[in-house]
C-alpha cells in the first residue's frame, strides 16, 4: 500500500499517469484547453460531438432559463455550452476594442459568459477507480474511456464523478461519456469538438504544451485588465491530480456549474476501507460478546 | 448586433459620472466583482422542495452559494431505491445473521441456528438478485468478476458475495439436510467470518463516491450499517427462534440498536451541512421512522421477553422494518445531497477559504 501512495496512484500529482497504467513508451498525454474568454456560445462543439460519435438525440427541451437548453453533461451530451448572463462589467475581455468610443461612452455593465464543458479526463479519475468491471480504462493518450462492450450498467461511476460528467443512457442501460474522440486520436486527428470550434476556444494538444499556453493566456488577459481570468483544473496539486481537460474561466467555477474544489473520492480509500473493517470487527466482536455473556443454552439459566 | 441602439440609450444616462475608461456606474472596472450569478440565483430549484419542518432551519443557517441556475453539479445516482437500499438491507440481514447463526450453534441453540442460516441464505439471494436487477445490462453481471479492484468496493463486494454466498448456502442446506456435518460447520464458520464484511462493505460502496452526504460521513457510515445489520438480524432471530433460545437475540438487538442509533446521531452532530439531508424530506422521514421502529422493537424485545411468541415476533418485525427504513433513509439522503448543488459547493468553498486562510496567501490560489 505504501508503494501505491508513494507513487501517488490514488491522489496527488502523478506525472506518469499513462506509464503507471501499464503502457511502455506511450505518446505524450493529450488534453483539452478550453479558453472560455473567446467562446461565442455557437455550440458547434456540441453538434460536432453528436455527429462524430453518433450520440442519440436526448430531448429537444426548452428550459426558459437562458440560451442554454442542453443544461449539462450526461450520457448523450459530451460537450455542453453553458450560458450565463451577469450584471457585471465586461472589462476588456474583447481585446482590441476601444470601449471608450462605444455607444454610451464606456463598457457595459452586463456581460455574457459562455463556456464549453467536457469530461475532465482526470489524472485520478474516480469513475475509472470505482468501475467494477474494468470497462473504464486509461488510454495510451492518458485519457479515460468507457468500453461499451464490457460495461454492465452498474452505475457506480455516475455518483463517483465529482464533476457530474458520466451518466447512464436511458433505454440502453450503459454508462457513456466523452472519449476525447479516441478513434480520431488514434488516426492522428484532433477531436471533433476542437476541430469544429470556430474561435479556437477549444484547443487540443499535448497537456504540457497546453498548460504553458494557458499560463501565457492568463497573463495576457490580466495585462488587458481582465482580472477575473483564472485557470481551472490545470493544477497537478489539486484534488484530482489535475485535469486532462482544463479551462480558462472568467468567474468562479460554480457560476459555470463546476465544483470549486473537486476531490477524487478514492483519495480517502484507505480511510473508507479501514472504517468498514473496524465496523465489521465491531459487529463480530459485539455478537461474540453477546453469546459469551449468555453462555451455553440451559447452562446459565 | 441589433441591440446596440437600445443599449446605447440606456447606458447614456448613467454614463455622466464616469471619470474615464474602466470606470462604470458599478465602480472601478477591473476591480474584482462579487460573485453572484444573478440569473442563476433567481431560479427556484427544480424539484421545488423547500419544506421547512420543525425548526430544521435553526440548525443549519441557510448557506449562501452560487450555482448554475440551481442545477446540480453532480449527476445523482441512477440506482433505484428499492434495488440498492434493499440490497444494503438484505446484505446486512444476511451477514449479521450468519454471525448469529454460528453463535447460536456454538452455544447449543440448534433451532435458532438453523433458522438464521436459512434466513441468511434467503437474504443474500435476495440481495444479489436486487443488485443484478439494478444493472443496466443484467445479462452482463458476470463482468463484475472480470477484474479484482481494491479501489472499487463494488468489485470487492462482488468477490465477497462470490465467497460468502456459497458458504451461507452450504451452511443452510447442510444443516437442513443433516448431511456432512463437518463441512456444514466449516461453512457456518466461513459465513460467520465473511458475514460482517458483507454487512459493512456496502457502506464503503456508498462512501466511495462524490455524493456529499455519503462520502463526507465515511467514518461513521460503516458503524450505522453494522448496527442496522445487527438489529435486523436480531429482529429476524426474535421472529424465528423458539422462546427458550431467543435470549441472545434480545441482547443482540440492544447492541445493534444502540450501535445504529448512536452512529446515526454522530452523523447528525458531526457532519455539519451534509447531515442536513438526513433530517429533511423523504430521507428525514425514513431516518425518523427507522429510529422509532428500532427503538420500539428493542424495547419490545426486552420488556416483553417471555410474553409469548407474538410479542417477540412483533418486536422482531419492528426491528427489521427499522433497519430497512434506516437504509432507505441513507439512500435518499445521498440522492438528495447530490441533487442540490448547495451540498457540493458550500463545503468545497469552505475548504478553499480555510486553506487560503491557513496559508495566509489566498491571493495565490487561482480559484480561491
Amino acid at each position: 500500500m505504501s508503494s501505491l501512495v508513494g507513487r501517488n496512484l490514488l491522489a496527488g500529482p502523478e506525472p506518469d499517469v499513462t506509464e503507471n497504467s501499464g503502457y511502455t513508451d506511450p505518446p505524450p498525454r493529450m488534453g483539452f484547453f478550453t479558453d472560455t474568454s473567446v467562446c461565442i456560445g455557437c455550440k458547434a462543439c456540441e453538434v460536432a460531438c453528436k455527429e462524430w460519435n453518433a450520440i442519440p438525440e436526448d430531448g429537444l427541451e426548452f428550459t426558459g432559463m437562458s440560451y442554454d437548453n442542453t443544461q449539462g453533461l450526461g450520457a448523450d451530451t459530451w460537450r455542453h455550452v453553458a450560458f450565463i448572463e451577469q450584471n457585471k462589467p465586461m472589462g476588456r475581455a474583447q481585446a482590441g476594442v476601444e470601449h471608450a468610443g462605444a455607444a454610451g461612452g464606456g463598457p457595459t455593465d452586463m456581460r455574457w459568459l459562455m463556456a464549453s464543458d467536457v469530461c475532465k479526463h482526470c489524472t485520478h479519475a474516480a469513475c475509472l477507480d470505482v468501475c467494477p468491471t474494468g470497462s473504464l480504462f486509461r488510454t495510451e493518450f492518458g485519457t479515460v474511456v468507457v468500453q461499451e462492450d464490457i460495461c454492465n450498467g452498474c452505475g457506480y461511476c455516475i455518483p463517483a464523478c465529482p464533476y457530474g460528467v458520466i451518466d447512464q443512457r436511458k433505454g440502453d442501460g450503459r454508462a457513456w461519456k466523452c472519449t476525447m474522440c479516441y478513434d480520431r486520436l488514434g488516426g492522428g486527428l484532433e477531436p471533433a469538438c476542437a476541430k469544429a470550434c470556430p474561435t479556437d476556444s477549444i484547443q487540443y494538444g499535448p497537456l504540457d504544451e497546453l498548460r504553458e499556453r494557458a499560463a501565457l493566456r492568463v497573463e495576457q488577459l490580466h495585462d488587458l485588465g481582465v482580472e477575473d481570468a483564472r485557470l481551472y483544473g490545470e493544477d497537478p496539486d489539486d484534488g484530482v491530480g489535475g485535469d486532462g481537460a482544463f479551462f480558462l474561466l472568467l468567474d468562479e467555477p460554480e457560476v459555470y456549474g463546476l465544483p470549486p474544489d473537486p476531490v477524487v473520492t478514492t483519495r480517502d480509500l484507505g480511510s473508507i476501507w479501514k472504517h468498514a473493517g473496524i465496523a465489521a470487527a465491531a459487529l463480530f466482536g459485539g455478537l461474540a460478546a453477546v453469546f459469551t455473556v449468555h453462555g451455553r443454552n440451559g447452562a446459565g439459566r | 448586433m441589433s441591440g446596440d441602439g437600445t443599449s446605447g440609450s440606456e447606458t447614456g444616462e448613467g454614463a455622466t459620472g464616469e471619470g474615464g475608461p474602466g470606470v462604470s456606474k458599478e465602480g472601478v472596472h477591473g476591480e474584482r466583482p462579487g460573485r453572484e450569478a444573478e440569473i442563476g440565483k433567481g431560479l427556484a430549484r427544480r424539484n421545488g422542495r423547500r419544506g421547512r419542518r420543525r425548526g430544521e432551519r435553526a440548525m443549519v443557517p441557510e448557506a449562501e452559494f452560487t450555482s448554475y441556475y440551481g442545477l446540480p453539479i453532480l449527476n445523482p445516482p441512477t440506482w433505484k431505491a428499492t434495488d440498492i437500499a434493499g440490497y444494503f438491507f438484505l446484505g446486512g440481514l444476511a451477514g449479521a445473521g450468519s454471525v448469529l447463526a454460528a453463535g447460536a450453534q456454538l452455544t447449543g441453540r440448534p433451532a435458532a441456528a438453523r433458522a438464521m442460516k436459512i434466513s441468511s441464505l434467503a437474504a443474500i439471494g435476495g440481495s444479489t438478485a436486487l443488485l443484478i436487477h439494478d444493472l443496466g445490462r443484467p445479462a452482463r453481471f458476470a463482468n463484475m468478476l472480470r477484474v479484482m479492484k481494491p479501489t472499487s468496493p463494488m468489485s470487492m463486494g462482488s468477490w465477497l458475495l462470490g465467497a460468502y454466498g456459497p458458504a451461507a448456502g452450504a451452511a443452510a442446506v447442510l444443516d437442513a439436510t443433516g448431511l456432512f456435518p463437518r463441512l456444514g460447520a466449516a461453512a457456518t464458520a466461513g459465513a460467520a467470518v465473511l458475514g460482517p464484511l458483507v454487512a459493512t462493505y456496502t457502506a464503503a460502496l456508498a462512501a466511495d463516491t462524490a455524493v456529499p452526504s455519503w462520502h463526507d460521513v465515511h467514518r461513521e457510515l460503516p458503524m450505522v450499517f453494522a448496527g442496522s445489520a445487527t438489529s435486523a438480524a436480531a429482529g429476524m432471530g426474535l421472529v424465528v427462534s423458539p422462546a427458550r433460545e431467543a435470549a441472545p437475540m434480545r441482547t443482540a438487538a440492544v447492541f445493534g440498536a444502540v450501535l445504529e442509533l448512536a452512529a446515526a446521531k454522530l452523523i447528525e452532530h458531526r457532519a455539519g451541512l451534509v447531515a442536513e439531508p438526513y433530517k429533511t424530506g423523504k430521507a428525514g422521514r425514513y431516518m425518523r421512522a427507522g429510529e422509532i421502529l428500532t427503538a420500539a422493537g428493542t424495547a419490545g424485545g426486552v420488556l416483553l421477553a417471555g410474553r409469548g411468541r407474538t410479542a417477540a415476533a412483533l418486536s422482531g418485525a419492528a426491528l427489521l422494518a427499522g433497519s430497512a427504513c434506516t437504509r432507505f433513509g441513507i439512500f435518499h439522503a445521498g440522492v438528495q445531497s447530490a441533487e442540490d448543488p448547495k451540498y457540493t459547493v458550500v463545503p468545497q468553498r469552505e475548504r478553499l477559504t480555510a486553506a487560503a486562510n491557513e496559508s495566509g496567501n489566498g491571493a495565490r490560489n487561482g480559484s480561491g
